[in-house]
């Protein structure tokens, strides 16, 4: 094929993109507002009218699932978003921020079902930490009865989400730096006298916030509707709105999918009323931020206790998540293993030889689907971000937020439609089928890692090639993308690591025929036993872990002598 | 392309592509049967039970050519859920679904709205084996008339940590006084979770004087005045749970995990060598045993149903005849395996297939077959329904 045949292929790429995105969503919208509104056919007794939402507010628990819904989703984005930005304000450049760094970016990659079962070993009564503490300090012989796990304030769900949120964001902040002109900015902060945090926050905080807004507002989107680990973590007298969606949508009693469905509509309202509320701290806190730079007041009072309480926070999410998986690990090789004891009584590799078989078949088919849908994405990313560089085919503003529906609209909202619209079309759920849907999901966050660092590339280079005598596609695999091979890569692991840890997807359209590694390990979860668990949320853990250890290391083995393409 | 191939037969003879082999002509069932692909959908919560069903698809691979594939569900309304749709969808001769673990209501949904394939049970060549004391023509009062075919028996029992409880308790009474004396040590896993569901019918047994309206539907005279001692003895149970009842395990597995904690020292089982079979795997301190209050506990059967549209109906009846057969019901039966008890009536065997039971040792903490005590028949389905709704009213919305 000439180049004659990919510039025609080129302009429909963005269009392809948004119809692979948007008509399965599409779909499972009808599919979810149709049975909302009493329109479900094969079922008996269910007919057109506001039924089920009448049956949706005659639910006693409502008031309370909807207020967690709200509190636990905007307290976990603003305390992530709050722990990153200070971290990064206060430690940027330094050694302590690149070591927390390398420390949390893998973590990314952790499985949330894996790393909110970490936390609760760890913090529970009977968990980790009070064995510790039982043997050596407090002396307890039982575990004491105090609720910590699953509180009605749903607080150590919120810490669940914290853990996995600052990495994410993160790893995205870090991202847009490269593109902030940070360095500059905070040199010529410091050199106007300002303290290192104060110098941050004023000059480049603004600049890295347009950059990362999407990734927040999906942080946000997803705290509030997120299914694995409010099970796990949160609390059940009422659970979370997505939580109880969830539940009646697998009722045995099929007339509450009705209600199901008009809980999946409110849930979606919740989400947009949140981000609407999120959009409009954000003029206020622009307003004030504004006063506060022009203002211009140096003083360096806050400094020392800011540097010291901001690498607190995010240090504990990183030994958290990581303790949590050394006793996942430990709890896989663990015999008998009582309370109050620190350590199990003895080690078997029973619980390995008995999964192992198993296991490696499913984690060769979690790769193959993770791999896949990630090629598929970044193929399309990088030629949606390519057709707006050559073409203006842009896909800013409404086009933009098109790409994130996927991410901002529950996922308990709109899958079971989807599973529905492929069986009138009579497409089979196999591999195939698992991985075009996890695209849906994997393509935005591809296309949000990529896209920034993406445009941001100073197309002056592009000029300079093509005075050289280079063409376009020259230019796209010659200069470009080896100059972006780092968020390449980085946009790569993050697609491996969200297609790994898809489980709704995964169970729905592929009709539960396409066991993954996360399918088997939340239907284990269910059943508690820590040894499996910890076996197939290792497995899991690893699967998402070597694309970002590649991500992390190629550039470096590839650019040692090139720092501006690290991308530090 | 077998799709396409199988649409266009389809279309030449409409009939053809929906007849399906008569269950009575047993050999033709082998025949079609072979090389047939069967996803069985069952619960994929317990290890055990995973590595059970994967010897079943050995076997049935070795005898009968039949490739079985466990479809793992955390919630066995997911499977429902997805027939249903196959259904809205029109996907009528080849779901995804083959054979699906279930019974109560979830079989009443089904068969209720006409997701089921069958009569084909009292079919199966096995069935002759099967002990019709148990409760295997009736699920949850709901008569199976043939559309799911038992493969094992259940019995509600409560285990016990001997380390810090040292005597059964007779009956719900002294469940109470004992939690009372001992609060936070007691805990059921959270309604509607079937075992939960379980406790409060067990619960309501024990505090009601005429059982007999239980068999039943409910009706709105009776429900309150029948279940007002159920809640007052809920009522005054609550304070003295585990986190005093503001929360609450999911799952019985869960429940385990607290008890292997030291968390809990009483919960409450629907599988009298369960307790065995954990102490087995070291999910359970070899300290627990288990009884039965006096007056019996809550007995029932699991079953194996096929959807409508099976597209392997063949292959799943010889599936669901396998856990029929003296070889399976005895591993079953093996807390080394998995502990669940047989729906065969074992003294009625040839003494060769007999002796595969009389060889297997329960384990220290199960009861023996004269040690369970009667089996008290599942209310109906409406029962539970109500009971269900009436404790997330009452208990399950009210954290603070």
């Amino acid at each position: 094929m000439g180049w004659v045949s990919r510039r025609r292929v080129l302009p429909a790429l963005p269009a392809l993109t948004l119809a692979v995105l948007l008509v399965p969503l599409g779909a499972g919208l009808i599919g979810t507002l149709g049975p909302a509104f009493g329109w479900m056919p094969g079922l008996a007794g269910a007919q057109p009218g506001l039924d089920a939402f009448r049956a949706l507010l005659a639910w006693p628990g409502l008031p309370r699932a909807v207020t967690l819904s709200l509190s636990t989703g905007l307290a976990a984005t603003a305390l992530s978003l709050a722990i990153v930005a200070l971290v990064t304000a206060a430690w940027g450049g330094t050694r302590v921020f690149a070591a927390l760094r390398r420390l949390l970016s893998p973590l990314l990659s952790v499985p949330h079902a894996a790393a909110a079962f970490g936390l609760a070993f760890l913090i529970a009564p009977s968990g980790w930490l009070m064995r510790l503490a039982s043997a050596w300090a407090t002396g307890l012989e039982r575990p004491p009865d105090v609720l910590i796990v699953q509180d009605p304030l749903g607080l150590t769900l919120i810490a669940g989400l914290v853990v996995k949120e600052v990495p994410f964001l993160l790893l995205m902040t870090i991202a847009a730096l490269g593109q902030a002109d940070a360095t500059r900015a905070q040199t010529v902060a410091q050199t106007l006298g300002y303290g290192r945090t104060t110098g941050w926050l004023k000059a480049v905080f603004p600049r890295v916030y347009a950059q990362i807004r999407l990734p927040v507002y999906v942080v946000l989107a997803f705290s509030m509707t997120v299914v694995d680990v409010a099970i796990i973590l949160g609390p059940n007298t009422p659970p979370t709105l997505s939580v109880q969606i969830l539940r009646w949508m697998t009722d045995p009693d099929l007339s509450l999918r009705l209600q199901a469905a008009a809980g999946a509509v409110l849930q979606l309202a919740l989400v947009l009323a949140a981000l609407a509320l999120w959009r409009l701290v954000e003029i206020a806190t622009a307003r004030l931020g504004r006063a506060w730079v022009l203002r211009g007041a140096r003083a360096r009072l806050g400094e020392p206790a800011l540097r010291g309480l901001s690498v607190l926070p995010a240090g504990a999410a990183a030994a958290t998540v990581l303790l949590g998986i050394a006793i996942l690990a430990l709890w896989s090789v663990a015999g008998l293993w009582s309370f109050p004891k620190a350590l199990p009584d003895q080690l078997s590799l029973r619980s390995w030889m008995r999964h192992g078989p198993e296991l490696a078949e499913i984690a060769a088919r979690t790769v193959t689907i993770a791999g896949l849908a990630t090629l598929a994405s970044l193929i399309l990313a990088l030629g949606c971000l390519e057709a707006e560089h050559r073409d203006g085919l842009t896909l800013r503003r409404t086009g933009l937020w098109l790409l994130y529906l996927p991410l901002l609209i529950p996922q308990v909202a709109f899958l079971p439609g989807v599973q529905t619209a492929m069986l009138l079309l009579g497409l089979d759920g196999g591999l195939f089928a698992v991985t075009a849907a996890h695209v849906i999901f994997v393509f935005p966050y591809v296309f949000l890692s990529l896209g920034d660092p993406f445009r941001a590339w100073d197309t002056r280079y592009a000029t300079i090639a093509c005075t050289l005598g280079a063409r376009a596609n020259r230019v796209l695999w010659r200069v470009r993308l080896p100059m972006l091979l780092a968020p390449v890569l980085t946009a790569s692991a993050v697609g491996v690591a969200v297609s790994v840890g898809q489980y709704l997807p995964t169970l729905l359209v592929g009709g539960g025929r396409v066991p993954t590694l996360t399918t088997e390990a939340v239907a284990l979860a269910s059943g508690g036993d820590r040894r499996a668990i910890g076996v197939f949320a290792l497995a899991q853990t690893a699967a998402a872990l070597v694309p970002f250890a590649l991500a992390l290391i190629l550039p470096r083995l590839l650019y040692r002598n090139r720092r501006g393409l690290l991308h530090d | 392309m077998t799709r396409l191939a199988t649409l266009g037969l389809a279309a030449l003879l409409p009939l053809a592509a929906t007849a399906q082999t008569d269950p009575a002509d047993w050999d033709a069932v082998l025949e079609a049967a072979d090389g047939q692909t069967v996803y069985w959908n069952a619960w994929g919560g317990s290890t055990t039970t995973n590595a059970f069903i994967a010897w079943v698809g050995d076997r049935v691979a070795e005898e009968y050519g039949v490739t079985l594939e466990h479809v793992k569900l955390s919630e066995t309304a997911d499977a429902v859920s997805r027939v249903l749709s196959e259904k809205a969808a029109g996907e009528d001769d080849d779901g995804a679904i083959d054979l699906i673990w279930i019974n109560g209501k979830n079989f009443a949904a089904m068969k209720e709205n006409d997701l089921l394939f069958g009569p084909f049970a009292e079919s199966l060549p096995n069935w002759a084996l099967v002990d019709q004391t148990k409760p295997v023509s009736v699920d949850f009062t709901i008569p199976t008339d043939g559309y799911e075919s038992p493969w094992a028996a259940a019995q509600v029992v409560f285990m016990y940590d001997t380390a810090d409880l040292a005597e059964p308790l007779p009956d719900m009474a002294a469940i109470l006084d004992w939690a009372q004396a001992n609060p936070g040590r007691f805990t059921y896993p959270q309604p509607p979770d079937f075992l939960g569901s379980t406790f409060l019918k067990q619960a309501l047994y024990g505090v009601i004087d005429n059982p007999d309206v239980l068999l039943e539907p409910v009706n709105d005279a009776d429900y309150d005045a029948v279940t007002a001692p159920l809640w007052d003895y809920i009522d005054a149970l609550t304070p003295h749970l585990w986190r005093e009842g503001r929360a609450y395990p999911q799952t019985g597995p869960r429940q385990i995990q607290l008890m292997a904690d030291d968390e809990i020292d009483l919960a409450i089982s629907f599988s009298p060598g369960e307790a065995s079979t954990a102490i087995a795997n070291f999910q359970l301190p070899d300290t627990v045993r288990t009884f039965v209050p006096e007056g019996g506990s809550i007995g029932n059967a699991s079953f194996v149903a096929i959807p409508y549209n099976s597209g392997s109906k063949e292959g799943a009846m010889v599936v669901a005849d396998f856990l029929l057969s003296p070889e399976a019901q005895a591993r079953a039966l093996d807390p080394q395996n998995l502990g669940y008890g047989t729906v065969l009536n074992v003294s009625a065997l040839p003494a060769e297939e007999r002796a595969l039971f009389e060889n297997i040792d329960l384990g220290i903490a199960t009861l023996g077959p004269d040690e369970l005590g009667p089996a008290l028949p599942e209310p109906h389905p409406s029962w539970m329904a109500r009971i269900e709704e009436d404790w997330v009213a009452r208990y399950g919305v009210a954290a603070d």
